[in-house]
């Protein structure tokens, strides 16, 4: 791997046209290991982010499903049960409360980080950014392949925590003190929250260094004529990501590492007062509110930070699919810029009952119900892209346009509980679990299969099935409305999140038929990914060969050769002339003008006239 | 067994690839690429889209029919409860609206502009006067909900102007509930979690004469009707909250800090008990637990916690009893006091040492 077969990766784009023939002749010998293992390539690494993030969710998967076992049968002896969890956790079949907790967190923390953070931006922004802004690469391959490698270390250590003595961190994804710092509180507290601590904090520094490397490359690398008012909505969204992880990843670290003096060197920023295991504490004069200020400083940025990749893959998606330009580009812009920003001002929605000040929490009441309008602009706006489109339904369109229902879905439930008021009866109950699920999970997952049936031909070079496709669409969108909708009303009737069984409280008692048809829906989406699982890995290697621009898009990552060169383009970079989403614009044979075609004489561009 | 199984399982995988075989040979006779949406896949799934919209709204009906009648939470038991339900109901009804109608539209345009053979989709970009509309809208709508609920949340979250409310202190561990009075002098101990023993098992700093007449219970905690509860919060050892759902009540507890709540009970558990919707809920819980060979069970008011915080967090309760009045009094006055070791009560009070 010499330096000089990446110099050019660095080079501006003007000047790039005298050194193109360079690039046409990467014949240097790269060994499997620098060209699959260690690759600073980012078409590479974006493969490798994506099939770790596969395998990760497959795992919190699973674990989804055995907790859903748990919640609608308990005391039901389930075989299956022993056979994973082995008989230290699941003796006889019956799930132990405590690996119930650690299931839980873990399945959270996996899910929100790994899979839809790690997975959906390291993914797609690291397949895309290059791709759609007309780069030869990242701005610093070795920064993206550190970024890779870091997320892989931290999901092994994620991953092996579970396999140890005292079982995984169990405290939930959120982690409060003083349960996550005192090992005397639960199993789950011992090795396994280190492990989670330092698990977290490689993946911490794995999300900077990619956020870094995707801010930089966005504003530095773009081809000629790629100005920001160009830039497709997926860039945009991207950006906007890498900003907000750049501005909050930085404060869960201190977060943790503050956590981790408490726990292990004495300190006591998160601890006071605490009575446990048969003695007092001598800690005196920390405050567990101070972690939850410092861990929702980045957990509510985090919510967009899942979701705006998604919310800009859709953008791009149905744009294509529709064969009409997205319906008000610069709002859509402006309205992710809105989001981004005020998602640092509303965190305090987490804690309206944490005993803090009521008045804070009337500022955030205000600052939350904000977020709903660029929210319903972006929802008003996909709908309209669709008025008068000719929809071409490939599974990307499926998943996208399931991913606007479940927006909307999950979004008007935002607006019950960040109102403080009302959140005081449905703060912590089953009601909370359905809305993140839907808007943040639901969509932020349709948003990352959209992503990758789309660009499958760009990642893979070949096509993935069509009607399979179409089935893991049907079965997942029915599925997953069926494991999530009925949970409103299981908090509408007070059941408390987190609970390893209701039957202790008689007042449940009834429930347990809405328990029983949330698990029932949650194993048929399980069986769902199956599907998935087998187009997505059958494909990879005998799917049919993809041709060089398939869904007939406007987008620059369409005009490179179907095949994996460095520098992405041979010859000269594409130069820009126009926004991408010139669909069915009249005056054009074609029912797309790709980013690279000229303006015609009296022709303008983009939105203006 | 095992042997059998690895043997069934080599058979399937190359069973599977013969299968696979024979497909991609098919596939590669074809022009008509197999990947590609034809107009039969778009009118099918803009069919789909159409059926499933019906059988969402279906869905959606079928559930709050089936899950929010009476099973939900009955009438609230406290006076700003009634309040919140309210500003629910307002709420579910806008977001209810906002939902049906959005979700219409996607899905009949789903269906009503698949895409077809020699189509050309209509360039239409942005529209200022649309736009505008739909962020005014929203932001009207909004500007009704922030200030209703804010209104109430501050009315909720005022300070108590009652000069005599009755004090209840609920402190907790893993994993139970105590619940603490403040006594005859209506006036609270002073705690120290450094005394925590068997015999202060909620760490009452014993130099407190204020202590002396505090009441400490478990199991259940009474509180009368119409008159204000004054609650405040400790926990000993991790974060937990205490979540009374009847009343529309909730706040954490957190080591090393007091958090306080406050409301009025207006319904006691035997009005509660004859209430319709309640009597419904527990006539179909009561069938199921018949099936089961469980007891038959009453309504109660519950506290339950809703924070986790370890293995048992599921099974954290407690009864509250709604009385009236004089069965109050009947009631706390039974009760036993608080008993500080000997000595303690000839030290001076808590104030002047800690001055």
């Amino acid at each position: 791997m010499g330096n000089n077969s990446h110099s050019g990766t660095l080079e501006h784009n003007h000047k790039v046209d005298d050194h193109a023939h360079a690039h046409d002749h990467h014949d240097h010998h790269e060994t499997f290991v620098s060209k699959y293992v260690f690759s600073m390539d980012h078409k590479v690494i974006s493969r490798q982010f994506l099939v770790t993030a596969v395998i990760m969710a497959v795992i919190a998967m699973i674990m989804s499903v055995i907790f859903r076992m748990q919640l609608a049968w308990p005391g039901e002896k389930f075989a299956f049960i022993e056979a994973i969890m082995g008989r230290r956790w699941g003796k006889d079949g019956l799930l132990d409360p405590n690996a119930y907790l650690a299931l839980v967190t873990i399945h959270g923390t996996i899910m929100v980080f790994f899979v839809l953070t790690g997975g959906l931006s390291g993914t797609f922004s690291n397949l895309l950014i290059p791709y759609q802004i007309g780069a030869r690469d990242m701005a610093s391959g070795f920064l993206n392949m550190l970024s890779y490698w870091f997320f892989l270390t931290s999901s092994v250590i994620m991953v092996s925590s579970l396999f140890i003595e005292d079982g995984a961190a169990s405290g939930g994804w959120t982690i409060y003190p003083p349960l996550s710092a005192l090992p005397e509180a639960m199993p789950g507290s011992k090795l396994g929250m280190t492990l989670w601590l330092i698990s977290m904090s490689l993946f911490i520094v794995s999300s900077l260094l990619g956020g870094l490397n995707y801010i930089i490359t966005i504003l530095n690398l773009r081809t000629k004529g790629m100005k920001m008012t160009r830039m497709p909505l997926t860039i945009w969204a991207f950006f906007i990501t890498a900003v907000l992880g750049v501005l909050s990843f930085p404060v869960l670290l201190s977060c943790a590492l503050l956590l981790i003096f408490d726990r292990s060197m004495g300190t006591s920023f998160y601890l006071s007062d605490i009575y446990i295991g048969g003695r007092p504490m001598e800690q005196a004069g920390g405050s567990p509110i101070l972690f939850e200020h410092l861990f929702w400083f980045l957990g509510h940025p985090e919510v967009y930070i899942v979701l705006l990749p998604a919310l800009g893959i859709t953008s791009e998606i149905i744009s294509t699919n529709s064969r009409k330009p997205i319906f008000g580009y610069r709002a859509m812009i402006g309205s992710m810029l809105a989001i981004g920003f005020l998602s640092f001002i509303v965190w305090g929605h987490h804690m309206y009952m944490t005993g803090m000040n009521p008045f804070l929490g009337s500022v955030f009441v205000f600052t939350t119900l904000l977020i709903a309008i660029p929210s319903a602009v972006k929802a008003f706006n996909y709908i309209t892209t669709l008025w008068k489109g000719n929809i071409q339904y490939t599974p990307a369109m499926l998943f996208s346009i399931g991913l606007v229902s479940s927006f909307i879905t999950g979004g008007v439930t935002g607006i019950i509980l960040a109102d403080s008021t009302l959140d005081i009866t449905i703060h912590d109950t089953y009601f909370v679990v359905a809305h993140f699920h839907i808007v943040m999970g639901l969509s932020a997952i349709f948003g990352m299969f959209a992503g990758v049936y789309h660009w499958f031909p760009k990642m893979f070079l070949r096509m993935m099935n069509k009607k399979l496709g179409y089935l893991h669409f049907w079965i997942t969108l029915i599925g997953a409305y069926g494991v999530f909708f009925p949970m409103h009303f299981l908090g509408m009737s007070g059941v408390p999140r987190r609970y390893y069984t209701n039957s202790n409280f008689p007042m449940f008692d009834n429930l347990i038929d809405i328990n029983e048809l949330v698990t029932g829906f949650a194993i048929l989406a399980a069986f769902a990914q199956v599907i998935f699982l087998i187009n997505f890995f059958y494909s990879m290697f005998r799917g049919e060969k993809a041709p060089q621009n398939p869904w007939n898009s406007n987008t620059l990552e369409w005009t490179t050769p179907m095949a994996h060169i460095h520098g992405n383009w041979p010859g000269a970079l594409p130069v820009v002339h126009r926004w991408a989403y010139d669909y069915s614009k009249p005056g054009h044979e074609k029912d797309f003008v790709p980013q690279t075609v000229p303006l015609g004489p009296d022709e303008h561009d983009g939105g203006e006239h | 067994m095992t042997l059998l199984y690895i043997v069934a399982f080599l058979l399937l995988c190359i069973a599977l690839n013969q299968l696979f075989k024979v497909v991609e040979l098919s596939r590669d006779l074809k022009t008509e690429k197999e990947w590609r949406p034809r107009e039969s896949d778009n009118r099918l799934n803009g069919r789909l889209m159409l059926i499933f919209m019906v059988a969402f709204m279906w869905f959606f009906v079928w559930q709050i029919y089936r899950f929010g009648g009476d099973r939900i939470l009955p009438v609230s038991a406290s006076e700003h409860g009634v309040k919140i339900d309210w500003l629910l109901n307002i709420n579910y009804a806008i977001i209810i609206v906002v939902f049906v109608i959005t979700s219409i539209f996607l899905f009949f345009f789903a269906w009503k502009y698949y895409g077809r053979d020699n189509h050309r989709a209509t360039f239409y970009h942005h529209n200022n006067k649309l736009e505008m509309l739909w962020t005014v809208i929203p932001a009207i709508g909004l500007a009704f909900i922030i200030v209703f609920g804010l209104k109430y949340w501050n009315e909720i979250m005022a300070r108590d102007n009652d000069p005599n409310p009755v004090k209840v202190e609920l402190y907790v561990k893993q994993f139970d509930w105590t619940a603490r009075y403040a006594g005859t002098d209506n006036k609270f101990g002073i705690d120290d979690y450094m005394q925590i023993n068997g015999s202060n098992p909620v760490g009452l700093d014993t130099n407190d004469v204020a202590c002396n007449d505090d009441i400490l219970v478990k199991n259940e905690f009474h509180i009368p009707k119409g008159r204000e509860v004054v609650f405040q919060f400790r926990s000993r050892d991790v974060i937990h909250s205490a979540y009374m759902p009847h009343f529309r009540a909730q706040m954490n507890c957190v080591p090393g800090q007091v958090t306080a709540f406050r409301f009025k009970p207006t319904i006691t558990t035997a009005e509660m008990r004859k209430d319709p919707q309640v009597m419904r809920n527990i006539n179909e819980i009561n069938a199921i637990r018949t099936k089961r060979g469980e007891e038959a069970i009453e309504f109660d008011y519950v506290l339950l916690c809703n924070k986790i915080c370890g293995a048992s967090h599921y099974n954290m309760q407690m009864k509250i009893v709604v009385d009236e009045p004089k069965d109050y009094e009947a009631w706390i006055a039974k009760q036993a006091k608080f008993r500080a070791p000997k000595g303690a009560e000839e030290k001076k009070t808590a104030e002047n040492i800690k001055k």
